[in-house]
């Protein structure tokens, strides 16, 4: 007899979480020995990490920012991690209370979490899904009860997609959102990933580890990462290094000498 | 999320000096330089520029407030923990920039008093900070770890949830299921399991699977468990009876499956099992129908067959069976005189006895149809053993059987076949069975046939010859052979007889004793006869014109079919006008059965062929039963007496007394009744004297020529030899 694919697989704390590595970057204690050790030994092997790992969430609020300046309301948040300060909610509700959000994660610690701190907000819900599988994710009551699939919404991907091989399809994946998305509708996707003349032994090193005791890993260059926004029209600037996406002042753009790992960028269903 | 930071400390208009304010604010920028990057704050740089701001304004007041305070340092650092200002870095930083840079910007440096207060503040603001820090860590740890608990608890209820499904739809499910270990022993069995072999739960864990094996267990069944178990294969399914509790028997269809752990070694297996008894039974009642005949409640023909095939298929070398094809004689007439129901009791009667007579193991009784019936017998030491069988079924059915107030005396007819099986099928068994019961009826009924291989070829050859001779017409391997009839007196040739034969490709040149008696069977001796008739008047009507006067007759052979055949006389006419033959250049010889056993009809056709002055023989004279009154009246001109009686006269210095008197009595009798006499079978010079002696008229036999080619006669004719 196999075991029904809908009992949860056990909750191990001695295997490292990408979502509580990922607190531990951002400076929270949402983790536990075994992630801080993955992450302290990744930071070893690329002490620029810690930059890269907070401009994605940086990349985050500024494309939530813009997305509100543009009308959207609603937010699909895939692979949403550990809620540390400075969430899809605070940034929209912030701006709109009306705003309606929904975190999907795989990781029942993250989603445990999510749900502890949300309990009572009525305009966000959070699921534990495979974001690999569309259908399930799009199927849900969670999914289904908040969000208006005839309205606007932004599919946001952040710090996701490189930990989908290219075995798995991640333009099908995208296509699976995609295609149940109503005009107007946006994508948000930042990746860790760098031109193949860029490549350092830090990023093999941190891949590896990652591959070896996280979940495997797939750095993408920039023609591979725009592949994935087919379907979409890019908002300005289009795909670039992701502290070039809208930063929010020159300082920003703080010139470190090697060409940032990692792209971002915005899509627009026509 | 909950933990919303109002970025502004103080919304007040400051009351500083505007210098100070103005130091305040380079402060502030260089303090955003310093720290920003060091933690993760979800702001812009010019919110957290704002925010710092805020805080360095706060910090300059308290510098200078009397009185004095250290409690906005504290609440300083605090707020830096709240905006997640918690990489350990931004305290560093803020700590070093403080004692570095902030009374020179508020152009107080040194200033023992403030310098002495700015410490405080630096201290107040690392306890702070510190605590602040200890406090969120805390609490997030707590967080995380209730949301640890929080995700088991869910697991854990998702898993009893299915777990409970699992159980329930083990525990519910109308098949029955069973769980044991590696090594056999019953772990487990549902209710459907136990209600099927009334057996409980305790109970069924004191047994290993192989107590349950059953005597009548296909050997595949357990040869396949071996294999499951040593993890060659992961689940089978077969057909499998159970013994119940109750002593019944269960029929059932098993799938047994391999469950394996972690690491793909065997761990359990699992058995489903249903109940198919009722099916079973019911295949079996409808087989039973299927193969058993439903009037004697024999097996039928299917059956038998089926065992047949069965005794060819497992047989071993030397292994021997034998059948007796058994058919009532006159079974027809019992059915047709006293109705099929008395018939149908005969045979279910008949059925009865011969079921008695041969019951035993190794043997099969089955009725093939109609009034036939079969028996097998397998493993016969040699024919002994199946003619005792016979032996036994004949006087079994000796002993008259009343039916409805009948009493019928029935025979019956029984071919024997007995072999060893190699080299042999059972197709060959059965027609060389059903050969040799048509043996036994030809033979007289009442009565067995042993199958003899040499008739049996011989009947072969015959039945090839039969078969080939219609298209051996139409191709010409026929063809005619004359012996002249040579009249004693003076040696002249009188007549020639003309004597088919057949040139086959694959037996060689045949004598007519071969294949007339075959014609005669299958109808062909007309169309033969007449082709050999014709055949012979061509040949007469050339030795006519060659040789006018001294032409022979020919004299040709009528077969007792040709001599009832209603277009005989058309035939001879036509043929004789065709050939332009005189009639009385041909001489018809017919046998003496056929002329004496002749109805009224085919002596019209003698008569008829008289009168149109076709001569008429009879064939050899004296060794059939002539009715010697009755000859006198017949349309005949000449007797040939059979080669046979010649046998006294042919050696040259003794005679046998009584062939020489038969012969000298026929020879009389003919011309006491104006016929001539021809002998047939003179071999010898003493014969041929002996003959003319006797009064003979005329001589036919190798002392005269042998049969051959018409050219033959023509040399004879023309004195040649």
């Amino acid at each position: 007899m196999e075991r029904p694919n809908w009992a949860p697989g056990d909750i191990d704390l001695e295997r490292p979480s990408v979502a509580r590595i990922y607190d531990y970057w951002l400076g929270g204690a949402h983790n536990f020995a075994a992630d801080r050790a993955v992450g302290q030994k990744a930071l070893e092997y690329m002490p620029e990490l810690r930059d890269v790992i907070l401009n994605h969430r940086s990349f985050l609020r500024r494309a939530v920012r813009h997305l509100l300046e543009r009308g959207v309301r609603q937010f699909l948040d895939l692979g949403s991690g550990i809620p540390t300060v400075g969430n899809v909610h605070e940034i929209a509700q912030g701006a709109d209370p009306t705003s309606k959000i929904v975190y999907v994660d795989l990781d029942a610690v993250a989603v445990a979490h999510s749900r502890s701190l949300l309990n009572g907000n009525e305009r966000v819900n959070v699921l534990q899904a495979d974001v690999r599988d569309p259908a399930a994710v799009l199927a849900s009551p969670e999914v289904n009860d908040l969000l208006d699939f005839d309205e606007p919404i932004a599919v946001l991907m952040i710090a996701l997609m490189h930990f989908v091989s290219d075995d798995e399809k991640p333009a099908a994946i995208i296509g699976g959102y995609r295609d149940r998305l109503a005009p107007e509708s946006f994508l948000a996707v930042s990746h860790a990933g760098y031109e193949a003349d860029e490549e350092t032994g830090s990023y093999r090193a941190v891949r590896s580890m990652y591959d070896r005791s996280v979940t495997p890993m797939t750095y993408r260059n920039k023609a591979e990462f725009t592949s994935l926004f087919d379907g979409f029209e890019l908002v300005e600037p289009g795909v670039v290094r992701m502290p070039a996406w809208r930063p929010e002042s020159p300082d920003d753009l703080e010139p470190s000498g090697r060409p940032f790992p990692a792209f971002a960028a915005v899509g627009r269903k026509a | 999320m909950t933990e919303r930071v109002d970025h502004r400390v103080r919304d007040d208009t400051s009351p500083l000096d505007p210098a100070v304010l103005a130091g305040a604010e380079s402060f502030a920028r260089s303090w955003a330089t310093a720290v920003i990057g060091s933690s993760y704050v979800p702001m812009t740089r010019a919110e957290v520029a704002q925010h710092l701001q805020d805080l360095t304004e706060m910090l300059v007041e308290a510098l200078f407030a009397s009185p004095f305070r250290t409690a906005p340092g504290y609440e300083i650092g605090s707020r830096l923990v709240d905006a997640h200002f918690t990489g350990t870095d931004t305290l560093g930083r803020t700590i070093q920039l403080l004692g570095d840079d902030l009374l020179a910007e508020l152009g107080a440096t040194g200033d023992d008093r403030l310098q002495s207060r700015l410490a405080a503040l630096q201290g107040a603001l690392a306890a702070g900070y510190a605590r602040a820090l200890r406090e969120r860590t805390l609490a997030e740890q707590e967080a995380i770890r209730a949301a640890v608990l929080d995700a088991r608890d869910q697991a854990e209820s998702m898993l009893r949830a299915s777990e409970a499904r699992f159980r329930a739809m083990f525990t519910e499910a109308a098949i029955g299921i069973g769980i044991a270990d590696i090594d056999g022993r019953i772990l487990d069995v549902n209710q459907a399991l136990q209600d099927m072999l009334g057996f409980s739960v305790e109970e069924m864990r004191q047994y290993n699977v192989r107590d349950l094996m059953h005597p009548e267990d296909a050997g595949s069944v357990w040869r396949l468990y071996d294999q499951l178990i040593a993890g060659e294969c992961d689940h089978y399914r077969a057909e499998k009876r159970f013994h119940r509790a109750d002593g019944e028997q269960v029929w059932t269809h098993l799938t047994l499956s391999l469950v394996r752990d972690d690491h793909g070694e065997p761990q359990y297996q699992v058995a489903m099992i249903e109940d198919v008894t009722d099916r079973h039974l019911l295949q079996n009642r409808l087989r039973y129908q299927a193969l058993h005949d439903p009037l004697t409640g024999l097996p039928n023909r299917a059956l038998f067959l089926e065992r047949l095939g069965r005794v060819f298929n497992n047989r071993a070398k030397h292994v021997r069976a034998g059948l007796c094809y058994l058919d009532l004689d006159g079974f027809k007439v019992i059915n047709d005189s006293l109705g099929h129901d008395t018939g149908d009791q005969l045979l279910v009667e008949v059925g009865r006895r011969l079921d008695h007579s041969v019951s035993g193991e190794g043997k099969l009784v089955a009725r093939m149809g109609g009034d036939e019936f079969v028996i097998l017998v397998e493993g016969s030491t040699g024919e002994q053993d199946i003619v005792d069988v016979a032996d036994r079924v004949l006087t079994e059915l000796e002993a008259p059987i009343r039916i409805a107030g009948h009493e019928l005396s029935v025979s019956a007819s029984i071919g024997i076949v007995e072999r060893q099986l190699s080299g042999t099928t059972s197709a060959d068994l059965m027609r060389d069975a059903d050969i040799t019961l048509y043996w036994a009826k030809a033979d007289g009924k009442a009565r067995w046939a042993l199958y003899d291989p040499e008739r049996n070829a011989r009947e072969v050859a015959r039945f090839t010859l039969s078969a080939t001779m219609p298209r051996a017409l139409e191709r010409g391997e026929f063809y005619v052979e004359y012996q002249p009839l040579v009249r004693l007196e003076d040696s002249t040739v009188t007549g020639v007889e003309a004597l088919v034969r057949w040139q086959h490709p694959e037996f060689g040149r045949l004598a007519p004793d071969r294949f007339i008696e075959l014609a005669e069977e299958t109808g062909l001796i007309v169309p033969l006869g007449r082709w050999v008739l014709r055949k012979a008047c061509e040949e007469a009507r050339r030795w006519l014109v060659e040789f006018g006067d001294a032409a022979p007759f020919v004299s040709v052979n009528l077969a007792v079919r040709q001599s009832r055949d209603p277009e005989l006389v058309r035939d001879v006419k036509r043929i004789l006008d065709e050939c332009a033959l005189p009639p009385h250049h041909l001489q018809l010889e017919l046998t003496e059965s056929a002329i004496m056993g002749t109805a009224d009809e085919p002596l019209e056709a003698l008569r008829a062929l008289c009168d149109m002055g076709v001569r008429i023989a009879i064939d050899d004279f004296g060794t059939g039963y002539s009715n010697l009154a009755y000859l006198k009246h017949l349309p005949v001109h000449e007797l040939k007496i059979a080669g046979s009686f010649m046998e006294g006269l042919r050696a040259e210095n003794e005679e046998d007394p009584v062939d020489s008197q038969i012969v000298a009595t026929l020879v009389q009798l003919a011309h006491a009744l104006s016929l001539g006499v021809t002998a047939e079978g003179v071999e010898t010079p003493a014969q041929a004297t002996r003959l003319l002696r006797l009064g003979c008229d005329t001589g036919q036999g190798w002392f005269f020529a042998r049969p051959g080619p018409p050219e033959n006669i023509d040399s004879l004719l023309r004195g040649d030899l």
